[in-house]
């Protein structure tokens, strides 16, 4: 399998980050490289082998329902580049 | 051409937990702008999810009352997409291995049929926070309390035909949460929230056509509402050489139409992966035990108890059940007393006036044990009906128990028949007239002719006499 340069726009644009048109050569290179890793993985036999969902061989633990956070709204704020009567301010974002 | 609908829903309920699902900030609803906004739910750099038991518990209890394959091990997995109410730029979710597999719900149709329909699965989530697009100078304020709270996501399979099936179902989930105590249901607060999949296809045709995602619906009327429209504009759309879109669309109740969500027009690309921050999560047979072990009766075998053992009407049970506190408070009222008089006061009297004063019936100035009380003054002649609303409109102002109105006021019954008696020949007396009418008429009339004299003797006692005792012997001596 191999990338074209507006599946490198594509994906670029699904992460947000700003990628130039100088790039997008280099790096839909760089990705099909590691799609043929890929490829070459698949050709191994996995079949009775369970999908490792994390590697470490252990269960989640669980925690209490029970409350332990406190406010932390006021020195939060003091961080965020803008607040207003408690809410987080960002750019309009319209539905 | 003739058409067939086919709907899915997609519910969130939100788990009634008192912490988030990652992290122990509160899930208290009204509270202040993100004072429970802890670092977790900020999406800080640095801070991980901790995952709450009592979400796992909720899921296992649900997964049970409906019939489900319980997915003893879940992963968590990231669902990525950016907007401003999602800070971490991903929402943990489940995707390939959700703790709740395939299951189903029973609902009654229109005709009174009963048709099942799938659950195909239930998995846990994250809530995002909310914006609030008015008012901040040209931006948008976001309140993160809500991110973070428990969802649990309920996905039907497209078994559903119509508007009013879809709202059978919803309602039906509804009361299976709210029964479990795993969820408030309120759809006003966010706490319930439907999402309808909607498409449409020439009769008798397999293939499935394309569907629109309906979203913005916060009452069981503006669900049927809006997959009524959305159904009719599709419908319109094809005959009118149109393609319908797959896309999302907001229903808006003030201008009762659907309308295209533009913002995520983009094709839905969320690149899921198993989160790595969260272990998978595997549940003993144990913990799933304790989860079973606190399920309450639900409500299709109450209701089926119901008919069964106490002899109600399935329309009765029906509405009796339809919440875990009416259900409750009908069985304590009944106890020791006439089910189908306790079940007629419930729907009846109670009912009427909660609904008249906008209250629930966990809010209920008259407890049941108190409804209880007057029930059995009724069951032992004490008191008749139409008194009995007198002393439950006592009740209900608080003036004390049925007993200690019935004293108070004086409004024990009369059931000697000497007094009755009395009574009955004083007013036949008083009323010479009507009782040479009486005589005169024809007998098919009489019966309605001797309400007139009944009136006057229960007007005569204060409407203590015994009907049962006031009718015979009126009889008797018009007769």
């Amino acid at each position: 399998m191999s990338l074209d340069q507006s599946d490198i726009k594509k994906i670029a644009h699904l992460a947000r980050l700003a990628v130039d048109e100088t790039e997008t050569a280099e790096l839909s290179d760089a990705l099909t490289r590691i799609l043929g890793l890929v490829d070459t993985m698949e050709q191994v036999d996995t079949s009775g082998v369970e999908p490792m969902a994390h590697p470490l061989h252990m269960a989640q633990r669980m925690r209490e329902d029970v409350v332990t956070e406190t406010n932390l709204r006021d020195k939060v704020q003091q961080i965020a580049p803008a607040a207003e009567n408690g809410l987080y301010l960002v750019p309009k974002v319209i539905e | 051409m003739q058409w067939e609908t086919v709907i899915g829903l997609e519910i969130h309920a939100q788990l009634a937990t008192k912490t988030k699902i990652f992290s122990g900030a509160s899930t208290a609803f009204g509270s202040e702008p993100n004072t429970q906004a802890c670092l977790v739910s900020l999406g800080m750099p640095g801070v991980l999810p901790v995952f709450n038991r009592e979400a796992a518990k909720m899921a296992v209890k649900f997964s049970s009352a409906i019939g489900a394959e319980l997915g003893r091990r879940s992963v968590f997995a990231r669902k990525n997409y950016f907007y401003p109410d999602l800070p971490k730029g991903y929402q943990i979710s489940q995707f390939e291995l959700p703790i709740v597999g395939m299951g189903k719900v029973e609902i009654v149709q229109e005709n009174g049929d009963v048709k099942v329909v799938g659950v195909t699965r239930a998995h846990l989530e994250e809530d995002a926070g909310k914006s609030l697009h008015e008012n901040f100078h040209g931006m948008t304020g976001i309140d993160l309390n809500r991110a973070g709270i428990p969802l649990l996501e309920i996905v039907s399979e497209p078994d559903i035909r119509s508007a009013k099936e879809a709202v059978a179902y919803a309602r039906k989930i509804h009361q299976i949460v709210r029964y479990l105590g795993i969820c408030d249901g309120n759809m006003q607060e966010g706490s319930f929230r439907c999402d309808a999949n909607v498409s449409v296809r020439p009769m008798g045709q397999e293939k499935l056509g394309t569907r629109a995602e309906l979203k913005n619906i916060n009452s069981f009327r503006f669900l049927e509402r809006a997959i009524n429209i959305e159904v009719d504009r599709q419908i319109d759309l094809i005959e009118s050489g149109g393609e319908v879109v797959q896309e999302t669309r907001l229903y808006d109740s003030v201008k009762d139409e659907t309308r295209s969500m533009r913002s995520k027009e983009e094709a839905n690309d969320y690149r899921y992966f198993p989160d790595p921050d969260l272990l998978p999560v595997e549940l003993d047979d144990d913990f799933i035990a304790d989860a079973v072990a606190e399920i309450p009766e639900l409500p299709d075998a109450r209701c089926k108890r119901f008919v069964d053992e106490l002899g109600l009407s399935l329309q009765d049970a029906g509405v009796l059940t339809s919440s875990r506190e009416m259900a409750d408070y009908f069985e304590t009222a009944s106890v020791g007393n006439d089910a189908k008089i306790a079940a007629n006061w419930v729907m009846g009297e109670v009912s009427a006036v909660l609904n008249k004063q906008g209250l629930d019936i966990a809010d209920c100035p008259v407890s049941a044990e108190m409804l209880g009380g007057m029930l059995k003054r009724i069951g032992d002649n004490t008191i008749s009906g139409k008194i009995a609303k007198d002393v439950f409109e006592a009740m209900w102002n608080g003036e004390g128990s049925a007993d200690e109105i019935i004293e108070a006021r004086g409004l024990k019954q009369i059931t000697d028949s000497g007094a009755i008696e009395a009574i009955v020949d004083e007013v036949l007396a008083a009323n010479g007239k009507q009782v040479e009418n009486y005589r005169n008429a024809d007998p098919d009339k009489q019966p309605k002719m001797l309400g007139f004299f009944v009136g006057q003797v229960m007007k005569a006692s204060q409407g203590k006499a015994n009907p049962q005792q006031v009718n015979a012997l009126l009889k008797e001596r018009l007769g």
